[in-house]
C-alpha cells in the first residue's frame, strides 16, 4: 500500500517539482530581472502579434502596467497559453500572473487556487452565426452544431443554456480559437460561442465580417480579470492595484502623455498625488518605488487610452465601453479609493 | 592441519566491501538502490510539500459531481447532468473504439501494403514505398490536422444539400451519415437464423478440411459460404415480413438526422491513425516475409502451389512468428496515439476526463493519474492478447 502510493507519488513529481510555491513572487520577479505574464495564444484586440512581432492588446496592455510598475519600463516575457493549460501554468509557477480573458468564478476563486484581482472587462456569452442561416434569436438553435473553446466557462454556460430551453445540440469541442475560426468559416458548426467581446473580436478577423451576425442573447455574467496564484498576497496587492491605477488614471483624468508632468509636483487633487507618488509613501507599502503608478500610466496609458487603442470604435473590433465605463459614466468601472 | 585452517572463511572486514569480489557487486547493486530510493522520497515529499503549499487536497470526490458539459459522441446515455466518472467513461469508450477500428484497418492497410511492396509489379512496388515512406517519417499529429482540414474544408456542409434529394448515405463536412436499422416484430426469429447460418458454415467448413485431408478433394467453400449466409436469411426476411427497415438520413434544421453519424473527428482520426500506423505495419509484414527463407517458396512452387496459395499457406502461417511481436507495439502505439484526439475534437479520454472534467475542476493530479492508470491497463490489455495469439502460431519445437 505505502509502496503504491510512494509509486504514485514519485510518477507525478515530475509536474510539481517546476511548481515549487513561493511566497515571495515579487522577490522571484526582481530576482529574474523580469515578469512573466500568461496571455491568450492569439484574438485580436486582447492579444496579438503585431508587425514587428511584438505582443500587444487590452489583456497584454495590463501585464506591461504590472512589469512597468516593478521595473520603471515593461520588462515582461509572454506566455502564450490556451483555455486547457492557463491555470496549470499559473498554479505550477510557470507564470506569475494570468492576464488571458478568464472568467472569475467561484470554483476558479475557491476550489483551482487562483485569486483574481479584480475584473478589466465585464463581458457575457453570446452566439455568432452566418447571416446567410437566417437565424435571429439563439432560441432558435435547436439541433444547431455548436463551436466551443474547450475548457472554458463558456462550454458550461453552453451546457446550461440548451438545457434550461430544452434544445438539442451537438457541440465541436476546440483547443483554439484559430482552429475554432477554421471549422466555423468551413461551415463545420452552424454557431460558434464565446464571450461577446471574443465574438466582437473575432470577427474582424475574418474574410467578409458583415456576412456574420452576433445573436442578440447574452446567456452568462463574464467578467473576465487577471488572476495569481492563491497564497501570496502582497502579490495579488500589486496586480490589484496597478489595474486599480490604471482606472482611477482615466477617472481623474491622467493620461500616458501628462502623467509625468503631473507627477513632477504635487497637485490639488490629493488623491492623484497619492496615487503618482508626490504625497505620502503609498508605493513601499507594496513594496515597489515611489512612482510605480506613474511608470505603469506611462507604459500603456490610463483605462480608458488602453480600451480606446485595441478595442474601441475607432478599431476593427469596435466594441463600445457600454459596462466597461467609469462609474461616473454610467458603466460599472470604480476603483476603491487611493487612500 | 595448517592446510584446514587456510580454507577457512578469514574474518569479515569492512574494506573487503569493495575489496571482495564476493562482496563487491552486491555492494554496488545495495548503494545504487539506496541512492534510488533517496532521489524517489526527495521527489515524493516535494510534491507533497507543493501540493500541501498551493492548499490543494488530494480527493477523488469530483467523479461523482455533475460534469456539467455535453459531449457529442456517447456511447452511453450520457447528459450535462451525469457525473465527472460517467463523463470519463463515455471518453474511455470512444477511445477503445478508436483504437478498435484503428487497429482493424490499419492491420489490413499494413498487410496490403507490406505485401504489395514486395510485388514483381514495379509500379505496384514503388508506389507502396512511396506510401510507406512519406506516411512514417511525418508525424501522426500533422496527418491528422492534414486529414480533418481535408474532411472539414473538400466536403460539402450539410446546408449545401437544401432540397435536393439524398440517398441512403450522405457525406458532409460534419461526418458520414449512414441509416439506421429499425428492428420491428419478428427481427429476433431473423438474427437468430442469421446466427444459424454462420454456425452451419462453420461446420461445413469443419467437415471439408476433414474431407480434404482423408481423400484430398476440396470442396468449394466459397459458394457454399455464400450461399448459406444469403439464402436462408432472405428467405426468412421476405417470409417475416421486412422486419428490419432502414431510416435514412434527412436533412431537418442545421443538420442531417434520422441516420447514424459517424463525425468528422471520428473519421480524420481513424483515417491518419490507420495510415500512420498501417506503413509502420506494412514495414513489420515486408521484414516478416522476407524473413522466410526463399527455399520454402521454391519448395511451395516445387510442389505445384500457386503464388497466392503458397503465400497464404507456406510463405504467410512462416512470417507470422516474425509478425506478431512488433505488431503488438503497433497496436499499443495506435491506441497511445488516439489521445492525440482532441486535436480535432474528438472527445476521448483525454478528452474528457483528462481535458474539460480536469479543466473544470482543477484536480490535474487525479486527473491525470487516472488517465495514466487507464491507458496502463489498456496497454497491458492488448500485450496480453496479442501474447496468448503469439503463443499460438509460435513455432513448436519438439
Amino acid at each position: 500500500m505505502k509502496l503504491t502510493k510512494l509509486a504514485i507519488a514519485a510518477g507525478v513529481t515530475g509536474v510539481c517539482v517546476a511548481g515549487a510555491a513561493h511566497a515571495a513572487t515579487l522577490d522571484d520577479v526582481k530576482a529574474r530581472g523580469q515578469l512573466r505574464c500568461g496571455i491568450n495564444t492569439g484574438i485580436p484586440g486582447f492579444a496579438f502579434t503585431d508587425q514587428q512581432g511584438n505582443w500587444q492588446g487590452f489583456d497584454v496592455a495590463l501585464c506591461k502596467a504590472v512589469g512597468a510598475a516593478i521595473f520603471g519600463e515593461p520588462k515582461v516575457e509572454y506566455v502564450s497559453l490556451t483555455g486547457k493549460t492557463r491555470f496549470t501554468a499559473l498554479a505550477s509557477g510557470e507564470v506569475d500572473m494570468l492576464s488571458r480573458n478568464t472568467t472569475w468564478t467561484y470554483s476558479r476563486d475557491t476550489d483551482l487556487k487562483l485569486d483574481f484581482a479584480g475584473v478589466n472587462y465585464y463581458d457575457g456569452q453570446g452566439f455568432i452565426v452566418p447571416k446567410a442561416l437566417g437565424v435571429t434569436s439563439a432560441m432558435e438553435l435547436d439541433g444547431a452544431t455548436v463551436c466551443i473553446q474547450t475548457g472554458t466557462t463558456t462550454e458550461l454556460n453552453l451546457a446550461d443554456f440548451f438545457r434550461a430551453n430544452d434544445m438539442s445540440y451537438e457541440p465541436v469541442p476546440i483547443e483554439t480559437e484559430t482552429e475554432a475560426k477554421e471549422k466555423f468559416l468551413a461551415n463545420a458548426c452552424d454557431v460558434y460561442t464565446t464571450d461577446a467581446s471574443g465574438l466582437a473580436a473575432t470577427r474582424s478577423s475574418y474574410p467578409n465580417p458583415k456576412d456574420y451576425v452576433i445573436l442578440p442573447e447574452i446567456i452568462s455574467k463574464e467578467p473576465l480579470g487577471p488572476a495569481v496564484r492563491h497564497g501570496d498576497n502582497d502579490w495579488g496587492d500589486i496586480v490589484r492595484w496597478t489595474l486599480n491605477a490604471l482606472i482611477v488614471a482615466e477617472e481623474k483624468g491622467v493620461t500616458a502623455e501628462n502623467v509625468k508632468d503631473m507627477a513632477s509636483a504635487p497637485g490639488d487633487d490629493p488623491e492623484v498625488n497619492r496615487l503618482l507618488g508626490t504625497e505620502g509613501e503609498y508605493g513601499s507599502m507594496m513594496g515597489l518605488d515611489k512612482d510605480w503608478a506613474v511608470n505603469a500610466i506611462a507604459a500603456t496609458g490610463n483605462y480608458g487610452e488602453i480600451f480606446d487603442a485595441y478595442l474601441g470604435p475607432d478599431t476593427d473590433i469596435g466594441l463600445e465601453r457600454g459596462l466597461n465605463a467609469l462609474y461616473t459614466d454610467g458603466g460599472i468601472l470604480y476603483s476603491p479609493p487611493f487612500r | 592441519m595448517t592446510v584446514a585452517a587456510s580454507t577457512e572463511t578469514p574474518a569479515f572486514r569492512i574494506e573487503m566491501l569493495w575489496r571482495d569480489e564476493r562482496y563487491r557487486s552486491g555492494f554496488i547493486q545495495a548503494i545504487t538502490m539506496m541512492i534510488l530510493m533517496l532521489a524517489v522520497a526527495w521527489l515524493v515529499n516535494n510534491a507533497v510539500e507543493n501540493l500541501a503549499a498551493l492548499g490543494k487536497t488530494f480527493d477523488f470526490g469530483f467523479l461523482w459531481q455533475p460534469a456539467n458539459y455535453d459531449i457529442n459522441q456517447r456511447l452511453i446515455d450520457y447528459t450535462s447532468r451525469s457525473t465527472n466518472a460517467r463523463a470519463a467513461l463515455v471518453g474511455i469508450l470512444n477511445t477503445l473504439l478508436i483504437a478498435v477500428m484503428g487497429c482493424v484497418t490499419a492491420t489490413v492497410i499494413g498487410i496490403l501494403a507490406g505485401v504489395a511492396r514486395l510485388s514483381k509489379n514495379w509500379l505496384v512496388a514503388k508506389l507502396m514505398t512511396l506510401y510507406v515512406e512519406t506516411f512514417r517519417n511525418i508525424p501522426v499529429l500533422i496527418w491528422i490536422l492534414l486529414t480533418a482540414a481535408i474532411v472539414n474544408t473538400a466536403l460539402p456542409a450539410p446546408a449545401t444539400y437544401r432540397g435536393l434529394e439524398t440517398g441512403p448515405v450522405v457525406v458532409t463536412n460534419r461526418g458520414i451519415y449512414i441509416p439506421t436499422p429499425n428492428f420491428g416484430d419478428g427481427s429476433l426469429v431473423l438474427l437468430i437464423i442469421f446466427a444459424l447460418s454462420v454456425a452451419a458454415i462453420l461446420m461445413v467448413r469443419a467437415w471439408a478440411n476433414r474431407r480434404q485431408e482423408a481423400t484430398g478433394e476440396q470442396t468449394p467453400m466459397l459458394w457454399i459460404g455464400l450461399g448459406l449466409l444469403v439464402v436462408p436469411s432472405l428467405i426468412g426476411y421476405i417470409l417475416l415480413g421486412a422486419p428490419i427497415t432502414l431510416t435514412y438520413p434527412e436533412l431537418k434544421g442545421f443538420n442531417f438526422q434520422g441516420g447514424i453519424q459517424l463525425r468528422d473527428s471520428l473519421i480524420a482520426l481513424w483515417v491518419a491513425l490507420s495510415l500512420y500506423t498501417g506503413a509502420f505495419i506494412a514495414e513489420i509484414v515486408r521484414a516478416g516475409i522476407l524473413s522466410v527463407s526463399h527455399g520454402q517458396s521454391e519448395a511451395a512452387y516445387a510442389l505445384g502451389l500457386r503464388p497466392n496459395r503458397a503465400m497464404n499457406l507456406v510463405i504467410l502461417p512462416q512470417a507470422l512468428r516474425v509478425i506478431v511481436p512488433p505488431l503488438i507495439s503497433q497496436f499499443l502505439n495506435l491506441t497511445k496515439n488516439s489521445s492525440l484526439a482532441i486535436a480535432v475534437g474528438y472527445m476521448d479520454a483525454t478528452g474528457t476526463l483528462g481535458g474539460i472534467t480536469l479543466n473544470q475542476t482543477g484536480r490535474e493530479m487525479e486527473c491525470i493519474l487516472l488517465l495514466m492508470g487507464f491507458y496502463l491497463i489498456v496497454s497491458l490489455l492488448i500485450s496480453a492478447v496479442m501474447n496468448l495469439y503469439n503463443e499460438r502460431v509460435r513455432l513448436v519445437e519438439r
